[in-house]
């Protein structure tokens, strides 16, 4: 379908990246079963994804957030990579600290820092900030479900407009609209930032690649559905992270020193932002005319965003 | 090699001598000096770490949390505000048995802004499970660092090295530095058993129920109790190497004492003073100088008040609605060994507030004259 009143066009194709295909994800697995992430969780498929992207030789550092829980209390651990629990604020600034201890010791590491986005956007910000700044030299994996779903939905700064959390009640929902964290984030100037979706497994690897053989400050915000806080079933996660994209409210894209802005997967036609929302339970309340006001909001955003990487990059694969 | 040092640099020089690898601090009043001394040391190569320009004393700690727990040896600074904004990650360090060293220069929590001396900053801390040392003199503060390593490393907890904010931090001294080749000897490389190891992945701090977080706490106490041993032992072995001794307590003209000062940090070497000063005047004063805080010495302080029946202690601190935290720990470490000498509790030199001899030994001669205090504290100087 086409969304209201305004037609895309992909943009010029030039410089193709390889594509990855379904066979370049490598089989090996280091997420191991029996982990306690909720059923259709788009985080723990977030998890398994980046760590076949990375392979061993990671190490990840994980502030409060559902992977604090998922990993399975002690003496367990879900994953085959060395695993340090941080503070909440801490994500980027303890995943410095181990940066700096491997490289002093002369070994070679991908020092991850892995945040929800609320260890993100709001508390972790400080530090996140601070991290790029330095250029400290990790791997940021911002796991975002739109909220603090791991104390039980309550919002953050990246719930998006009129959502319900529990501390975003119905009937007025979240009043304000998501903190644009990829700008913010490439405006530090940092060498890597970009989205990625569990929806889009060889986009979402290949990205993972790319950042790992960067150094400096990587920024990866992953959009990963959270079947109880987006109060839809766990079957329909994948399906909601793909009406993420398809929809354009989650562009998949990647940005290089805080200029080079790419479009990595383009919608063949950009779905109406309704068919993206009327699946969520946290939308129910939403009037016709918020409706539009979202959709006003994000074919602006996808505009901005086509002029960005048209003056900048290349289009991306088609989609459709 | 002898150095005039203020004990900001003295403090640099015993974490450039300990070959710290990771050094993650933020500047405050009255600290900055180490801050900008280590970042010297790193620029000119003489001190092989990473120097982690943080932005905030809580990113700091938590740099140091992450350097720690790869295996690397790290240090940090602060005071104050800063210790303060760290409380959260001081508790994580410390349960997590991580042997960070962090010199705290003692400076009065704001409000009303103040930079001068007062040790309720670190003393507020004092749950955190960090051991804690408070040093009177630049040549301790050097030692200290080298020997809080070494315990640190041996027992799995972090140590608080606490310094007099202007007193001592920017107050030179002569400062004898013990060759590297001696350090080395007495300090070796950390090499943990159990750290964030690429061929053996394990996770730390994971969740846990009810079932075990006390054994963990169990534990940690029990690394709290044996290095009070560690301690002595570690100061006869650096005493050895050097001819210098610092133990958990340091006493002076105690032998036969009817009236024991007790203090921590620089108030104890007026203290001296005014210990002179009284014996001269025929009054049997005598000074325990608690050095270490944490663990505290409960069985050595008891055994240096031995028959004093009268204690004045000195608190640069206050616990508001209490009272002077030296002397609350000295109490419930001596009630629980049998012993109930009367004590007189002074709140002294907070905020900075000048403490002479004079007027400590004032306070004795107050304390003689009296048979007993009665409940609550004083005031030294207080002008109201």
């Amino acid at each position: 379908m086409r969304s209201m009143g305004i037609g895309y066009r992909a943009g010029p194709a030039r410089a193709r990246m390889t594509a990855i295909g379904h066979a370049d994800i490598p089989r090996e697995e280091y997420l191991s079963p029996g982990h306690l992430a909720c059923q259709g969780c788009g985080a723990a498929l977030a998890m398994r994804l980046l760590l076949k992207g990375l392979g061993s030789g990671t190490v990840l550092v994980v502030s409060a957030s559902c992977w604090s829980v998922i990993n399975g209390p002690w003496h367990a651990s879900a994953v085959a990579v060395p695993f340090l629990h941080a503070a909440f604020e801490t994500a980027a600034s303890t995943a410095a600290g181990v940066s700096a201890a491997f490289a002093i010791r002369g070994i070679r590491a991908i020092v991850v820092a892995w945040a929800g986005d609320g260890g993100t956007f709001d508390i972790g910000f400080q530090a996140l900030s601070g991290a790029a700044e330095r250029g400290d030299d990790i791997l940021y994996v911002c796991c975002d479900n739109e909220g603090y779903m791991n104390t039980g939905s309550q919002r953050s700064s990246a719930t998006p407009l009129y959502a319900w959390t529990t501390t975003t009640p119905v009937p007025h929902g979240k009043r304000r609209p998501k903190k644009p964290i990829l700008e913010i984030m490439a405006a530090h100037r940092i060498p890597y930032v970009a989205t990625a979706s569990v929806a889009h497994p060889e986009d979402f690897v290949a990205k993972v690649r790319r950042a790992r053989a960067i150094e400096g400050t990587r920024f990866l915000h992953i959009l990963a559905p959270c079947p109880p806080g987006w109060r839809i079933l766990p079957e329909e996660m994948l399906q909601v992270a793909r009406l993420a994209v398809s929809t354009g409210v989650f562009p998949l894209v990647e940005i290089k020193d805080g200029a080079r802005v790419r479009i990595t997967v383009m919608p063949k036609d950009i779905e109406p932002v309704a068919h993206y929302i009327t699946v969520q339970g946290r939308f129910d309340h939403l009037t016709t005319d918020e409706i539009a006001t979202i959709q006003s909001s994000v074919d602006a955003a996808w505009m901005a965003l086509l002029a960005r990487a048209g003056s900048s990059g290349s289009g991306g694969r088609q989609e459709g | 090699m002898k150095l005039v040092l203020e004990g900001n640099h003295a403090a640099c020089y015993g974490a450039l001598l300990a070959r710290v690898e990771v050094v993650s601090a933020y500047p405050i009043t009255p600290q900055t000096q180490i801050v900008e001394k280590l970042a010297e040391f790193c620029a000119e190569g003489r001190l092989k770490a990473r120097f982690l320009e943080v932005e905030s004393e809580h990113s700091a700690l938590a740099a140091c949390i992450g350097a720690s727990q790869v295996g690397a040896r790290a240090f940090t600074a602060t005071s104050s505000q800063g210790l303060a904004l760290m409380h959260e990650l001081l508790h994580w360090a410390g349960a997590g048995r991580l042997p960070i060293v962090l010199v705290n220069v003692n400076r009065a929590l704001a409000p009303p802004w103040t930079i001068y001396a007062d040790q309720t900053d670190s003393l507020a801390q004092r749950d955190t499970g960090w051991m804690q040392v408070y040093c009177r003199s630049n040549q301790e503060v050097l030692d200290s660092v080298l020997l809080a390593y070494k315990v640190s490393e041996q027992v799995g907890l972090p140590t608080m090295l606490c310094l007099d904010a202007f007193l001592l931090s920017h107050t030179s001294e002569p400062v004898d530095l013990p060759d590297q080749a001696l350090v080395d000897a007495f300090l070796p490389p950390y090499r943990p058993a159990l750290a964030l190891d690429l061929t053996s992945p394990h996770a730390f701090g994971g969740l846990v129920g009810s079932d075990v977080f006390m054994e963990i706490r169990h534990a940690a106490q029990a690394a709290m109790d044996g290095a009070l041993g560690l301690i002595g032992k570690a100061g006869e072995e650096y005493r050895a190497l050097t001819g210098r001794q610092h133990g958990l307590v340091e006493t002076y003209r105690t032998e036969g004492a009817e009236i024991l000062l007790v203090a921590m940090g620089t108030i104890a070497t007026t203290a001296e003073a005014a210990v002179d000063e009284l014996r001269e005047a025929g009054i049997a004063a005598g000074l325990l100088r608690v050095r270490v805080f944490r663990p505290f010495p409960g069985d050595l302080v008891a055994r240096c008040v031995g028959g004093a029946r009268k204690m004045v202690v000195l608190d640069r601190n206050l616990s508001l609605g209490s009272g002077g935290i030296l002397a609350t720990e000295l109490r419930a470490a001596l009630v629980a060994r049998g012993l109930a000498p009367e004590m007189w509790n002074y709140i002294a030199g907070i905020g900075g507030r000048d403490v002479t001899p004079a007027t400590i030994a004032g306070a004795c001669r107050q304390a003689d004259a009296e048979e007993t205090p009665g409940v609550g504290i004083r005031w030294l100087g207080l002008r109201v």
